[in-house]
């Protein structure tokens, strides 16, 4: 206790005690000195290299990623045109191919009309002759029936044929 | 057993667990302490005592070359920042390790204090400034080992820092401005009748600044250094009671971890503001 009291009486605070300023600044002073030549000397420039190096590699990165970025845009740009190329190619065969169908079906239908006029044609003649026919049958029969008709009503009249048909196809046309 | 407990009984025992390792801890240093102290039951607390500066190999003279137990702690500054920024970056990794990326985080984080206060002009000077913040960083901290010396809770030494500031930033004012320089103390954007009263005023916080700069220092680590002795003395003194300020030790020795950061981090970012004024002395 008493020792106490002797240094806190002879001592105080050991901050204000001159003697020892001499030794402190000196030995600060080197210590500084030391420091700064460690940092200026090694440490700054290496952490000065690792980090520049760094920053390069990052903005190598962050480049090549750009370029590939870029050239995935382009890939998707080109398969993109590859794409439209292909369904307009499509589209032209399909109209070619349904143009070329188109003119062979308009061939055939051209062909068909005319084969069903033609045969329409044959039928129509077919059918005037049948036609022709049945009249010239028709004369000669009613012809027959008026001669047959006239030798009944008269017999022994003698009627000219020629008079008789002449007469019947008159009144067959009347 | 109490991490055993914690896995089947969730945080609750946890806490618990923890609060009883703290307590057993510091009775064991209590306990400790009591083997030791010869003061025990009396109130025997020298919390300057450890401040004294003392020859290395014995004697009671400290000349000027003397080796003291300051030139022990400065070395043990010098090879823990070699350890850190030198040995720590020994790798050179794009991707860093441990010790480098601490070492990359200090270089950045002063680097980054410069050029934002000081601005860009100023990073020929960094080296310095981050000699400076490394030097009070590491005294600082290694002030916080138990018995250690802390060389920046001596006035010898923060006025030096300081006094080196100063006058290598007045010098740099005005080589870079010539006498323009002395329109930092005259404030353009006053009216013109309060000039001259504001450029003494200017002049007079302008020389004390190197006082603020380093006793705010040497003050703040002595203040905390003190009080954790007055704790651990009463804790020399109280016996098994001592549990209390053992605590009381914990807590002021968190605070001073902080103190510790921050006031390296305070001399530093003042450097850099006065050396802006010295590059910049326009208003």
């Amino acid at each position: 206790m008493a020792d106490t009291a002797t240094q806190g009486a002879s001592g105080g605070m050991p901050q204000l005690d001159p003697s020892s300023f001499p030794n402190q600044i000196f030995w600060l002073v080197i210590a500084l000195v030391a420091i700064y030549f460690i940092l200026s000397r090694i440490a700054l420039p290496r952490i000065a290299a690792v980090l520049a190096e760094r920053q390069g590699a990052l903005t190598n990165d962050l480049a090549a990623a750009e370029e590939l970025k870029q050239r995935a845009v382009e890939a998707e740009a080109a398969y993109n045109k590859a794409l439209a190329d292909a369904r307009s190619e499509a589209a032209k065969i399909a109209d070619e191919t349904r143009a070329a169908i188109q003119a062979d079906l308009d061939k055939a239908i051209a062909r068909a009309d005319d084969e069903i006029s033609a045969k329409a044609a044959e039928s129509e003649a077919r059918i005037a002759e049948i036609r022709a026919g049945a009249v010239r049958s028709i004369e000669e029969v009613a012809a027959d029936v008026a001669g047959d008709i006239v030798a009944a009503v008269a017999p022994g009249q003698k009627v000219d044929a020629k008079v008789l048909s002449a007469a019947v196809a008159a009144r067959v046309k009347g | 057993m109490a991490s055993e407990s914690t896995n089947t009984t969730g945080t609750q025992s946890k806490g618990n667990g923890r609060v009883i390792a703290y307590v057993l801890i510091a009775l064991a240093a209590v306990l400790f302490g009591l083997a030791y102290a010869d003061g025990y039951g009396k109130l025997a607390i020298a919390p300057m005592d450890q401040f004294k500066v003392k020859p290395l190999f014995g004697g009671d003279t400290i000349a000027w070359y003397t080796p003291t137990n300051v030139t022990f702690w400065l070395g043990m500054s010098i090879l823990s920042i070699f350890a850190l920024m030198v040995m720590g970056t020994r790798g050179r990794a794009v991707i860093p390790s441990r010790g480098q990326s601490m070492a990359e985080l200090a270089y950045g984080f002063v680097r980054k204090m410069v050029e934002d206060v000081a601005g860009k002009d100023a990073l020929p000077y960094f080296p310095f400034i981050f000699t400076a913040f490394l030097f009070i960083l590491s005294a600082n901290f290694l002030g916080l080992i138990p018995s250690s010396f802390t060389t920046t809770s001596h006035f010898a030494v923060t006025v030096v820092l300081a006094l080196t500031v100063f006058i290598s930033v007045t010098v740099l004012g005005f080589v870079k401005n010539g006498t323009a320089f002395l329109s930092l103390f005259w404030v353009s954007s006053a009216p013109l009748v309060l000039r001259p009263v504001l450029a003494v005023i200017e002049l007079i916080s302008y020389f004390v600044r190197p006082v603020s700069h380093s006793v705010r220092l040497a003050g703040a680590m002595m203040a905390g250094h003190a009080v954790l002795k007055v704790f651990a003395g009463f804790a020399g003194a109280m016996g098994l009671g001592g549990i209390v300020p053992v605590f009381g030790v914990v807590a002021i020795y968190g605070l001073e971890v902080l103190v510790s950061a921050i006031q390296a981090y305070v001399f530093t970012i003042l450097t850099c503001v006065y050396l802006k004024d010295a590059l910049h002395p326009h208003h």
